[in-house]
């Protein structure tokens, strides 16, 4: 049995290896690059790139071409406001043949969805340009709606960055409009704006060149959107500072043409390009990540990585167990001991005498306090095992509670990506099992959460796993059964786990994956 | 996008780009870099109110006309000239470009920037202290030194070649510029930034390098701490750019990371 246990544990890894790079990474075909800001339009996301076309997907995970859109040029941007969807893109310029003249344009739709009868695209003309000669090179547009305004940035790193303002109700440039200077040495640019700071991200680094491009996203802040933009050690943007969000990491190189993409309650991600994926052939393909704030500044997460994990009540502390009883783990029992020529203190009970022989702890020893120096050789002591913990564990369902993590294999969940089971922004769904085992947390009809004694592939054991701003996690159901109502998973007492709408401003839907 | 474009111009690109290539008139009519022609009236830039006056709404490629360093340079004088208000040094000696075709800036290794720069283009070349309009001659072109005052905290060593009518891409800038201290000051660091690789000494003494694919941006690299000689020091720099807007920064920091204060620049 702890043969098996083990070789299945085993098993599991090597594919866990063998596959984990890929299902970390969005599924189908998600070519592109230098891509607008992911856009959610009539149920599906869509993405457009250099060149023409773009990508769709239904979920934000799986990513498939078929994205269209008119007017060729490169980078484009997309931001919706009210009921048209605003398409910037630049024609010309980029180096290309030693030129840098170019044009900005914008255009507008009702929908993304080329089957739709609202979709086509309406010529609101050119917004800003570069004559070639100037310092700056009118590509890589960006929008920023904020406040009741709708600002533009582009430029590459011939010269400026620049910001323009446009009409939010017609898309074109606001009559008397000066463009301003507020960056050098970037390029791909984009802002955010929160808590009263606008933000003004762009990419350094080398584009292009695969797995040799050492493009990343530079951030830095201004309270007016108009700059002086500077960045978290004091240098303006506008000499070269810039503060690092996100870079290349593990077998992805070089994050291009960050976009932010707000998924509400507290979730916000960003979309980009990688400039060379190892596990496609270093194509550019797309991705979309966690955007997580510390100390006001935007800082680039992870998707989650599938392993095993603590999981941890933000609320309380305590981690997310099956509802069995504790077994104590077997090493001697020292008590206090004699102190020193004193009498010997009363040695504490050796446990409970139902408790299986195996894990009741050992007979106190003669002599020496558990604070003392060892009379005898000091060797480790081996973990509990899954035999030792599993022993008092009920067949079938078993329910789940927090309780302080005491490091026992009932407070130990595997998470591992569910192939062909969709995905949302980012990252595809998940399993959550007690380790070594298919015992398999769920939700239920009434609400709750329980660990089932097996995984069947049904939706109620399908988690999301999003990491949010602050770095802690929401935990959500694919689906409850007979619900359609968004549920995540909620401490509603310090040790009683459920299911709850999402309060962002509460710690008791928020938790932490610690290693075990 | 830059890099893609040049990707795509020597032929290795691998994006289906066809519509890109004909996208419009505007970039097939964009300028040669070194074409002369016929000035024009320049396009909308910052402070130029939108749409242009009396123009359509967007800008026309400029042709190239006559050319010109002003405003980013202006002839240095012979006063002493201080840093800017943040210690940047704004008075040099640049020498024209020297031709050094890179396809890739990605080539600029350590070991490819030293051996680069010691080789010898011009007779002293680590030791000489030029005067405005002195001449050498490199693989048989005759380069000129331009004693400048730049308008900016960078010297843009783009606009200077560009200016010039010289080439702007693939190309070495050497550069001096004379250091005047009240006192001898210990414990100066020499911060610089330089698109893209550059290497600087001062009195010279190796004091920083940078390498790699770079941008500039301030205080990049930042020398070991550094003694200023009481009176004059000299500060050396190269600048090596393949494609590329080069330029560069430099200037003096205390222990605090503040511009160190009371010295100025000049060109004896």
């Amino acid at each position: 049995m702890k043969f098996k246990s083990q070789a299945a544990t085993i098993l599991a890894l090597l594919l866990l290896c063998a596959t984990g790079s890929a299902l970390a990474q969005l599924a189908g075909e998600p070519y592109i690059h230098d891509p607008s800001t992911v856009t959610f339009s009539d149920g599906k996301y869509y993405t457009f790139g250099t060149g023409g076309g773009g990508l769709i997907s239904d979920d934000g995970y799986t990513w498939h071409t078929g994205a269209v859109r008119t007017g060729g040029g490169v980078a484009p941007d997309v931001i919706k406001l009210g009921d048209r969807y605003y398409v910037s893109y630049a024609v010309g310029g980029g180096g290309m043949s030693g030129g840098h003249a170019s044009n900005v344009k914008i255009m507008w739709t009702k929908t993304l969805d080329p089957k739709s009868p609202d979709f086509g695209y309406h010529d609101v003309g050119i917004v800003a340009s570069s004559d070639g000669v100037e310092d700056c090179d009118a590509i890589d547009p960006a929008f920023l709606y904020a406040k009741g305004h709708l600002w533009l940035s582009y430029g590459t790193y011939f010269g400026n960055i620049r910001i323009v303002e446009l009409d939010p109700k017609t898309g074109n440039r606001m009559p008397g409009n000066k463009a301003v200077d507020v960056a050098i040495d970037m390029e791909a640019t984009d802002m955010m704006y929160r808590d009263g700071w606008y933000y003004l991200l762009g990419t350094h680094g080398t584009c292009c060149d695969g797995p040799n491009s050492s493009y990343n996203f530079r951030v830095g802040r201004s309270r007016s959107v108009l700059g002086p933009y500077i960045d978290n050690v004091g240098i303006p943007l506008l000499k070269g500072g810039g503060k690092l969000v996100a870079a290349g990491h593990g077998r992805v190189f070089g994050i291009g043409h960050f976009g932010l993409l707000d998924l509400g309650d507290g979730v916000q991600k960003f979309s980009m390009h990688y400039e060379a994926d190892m596990d496609r052939s270093a194509r550019s393909v797309l991705d979309i990540r966690p955007l997580l704030w510390k100390d006001g500044w935007p800082v680039g997460g992870d998707n989650f990585q599938a392993g095993t994990y603590e999981i941890e009540s933000e609320r309380s502390g305590f981690a997310l167990e099956l509802a069995v009883d504790f077994v104590r783990i077997n090493t001697p029992r020292r008590g206090f001991g004699p102190p020193p020529g004193g009498p010997p203190p009363a040695q504490p009970q050796a446990g409970n005498p139902s408790q299986p022989a195996a894990t009741r702890p050992a007979p106190p020893p003669a002599g020496g306090g558990f604070w003392g120096p060892p009379t005898g050789p000091v060797t480790p002591i081996p973990d509990q095992t899954l035999e030792q913990d599993s022993a008092v564990w009920p067949a079938g369902n078993i329910g789940v509670d927090l309780l302080d993590y005491m490091i026992r294999p009932h407070q130990k969940w595997t998470i591992t990506p569910v192939p062909d089971a969709g995905g949302y922004p980012g990252s595809p769904y998940f399993k959550i099992q007690i380790a070594g085992t298919e015992r398999t947390l769920a939700a239920t009809a009434d609400g709750e959460v329980i660990a089932q004694a097996a995984f069947t592939g049904a939706p109620e054991q399908l988690w999301r796993i999003d990491q949010l701003t602050d770095g802690t996690y929401r935990i959500m159901p694919k689906t409850v059964p007979g619900s359609t109502e968004s549920v995540a998973l909620t401490a509603v007492g310090a040790s009683t786990p459920t299911l709850a709408k999402f309060d962002p401003k509460s710690d008791k839907a928020r938790w932490n994956f610690r290693k075990p | 996008m830059k890099k893609l474009r040049m990707i795509l111009m020597l032929g290795t690109g691998v994006l289906a780009l066809s519509a890109v290539s004909a996208v419009s008139v505007a970039q097939s009519a964009a300028p040669a870099a070194q074409a002369p022609a016929a000035a024009v009236a320049p396009s909308p830039g910052p402070g130029d109110a939108w749409p242009p006056a009396g123009g359509p709404n967007f800008a026309a490629p400029k042709k190239d006309g006559p050319r010109t360093i002003a405003p980013y340079f202006t002839p240095a004088t012979a006063a002493p000239k201080a840093p800017d208000a943040d210690g940047f040094l704004q008075r040099w000696l640049l020498l024209e470009p020297i031709v050094k075709p890179n396809r890739s800036n990605t080539v600029f290794t350590g070991t490819y920037v030293r051996s680069t720069f010691n080789t010898e283009y011009f007779p002293n070349q680590f030791t000489v202290l030029p005067h405005n309009g002195d001449k050498v001659t490199v693989a048989g072109k005759e380069l000129a030194w331009h004693a400048l005052d730049t308008a900016n905290f960078d010297v843009k060593l783009y606009r200077f070649a560009y200016g010039l009518n010289k080439p702007t891409y693939g190309v070495i800038f050497w550069a001096v510029t004379v250091i005047d201290s009240p006192r001898e000051m210990k414990n100066v660091r020499l911060a610089a930034g330089s698109n893209s690789a550059s290497m600087w000494w001062l009195n010279g003494k190796e004091a920083a390098g940078l390498f790699d694919d770079r941008r500039m941006k301030m205080d990049d690299v930042v020398s070991p701490r550094l003694t200023l000689n009481k009176g004059k020091n000299i500060l050396r720099g190269a600048v090596i750019n393949g494609p590329g807007l080069s330029d560069f920064c430099v200037r003096l920091i205390d222990e605090n990371g503040d511009p160190v204060k009371g010295i100025t620049t000049s060109l004896e």
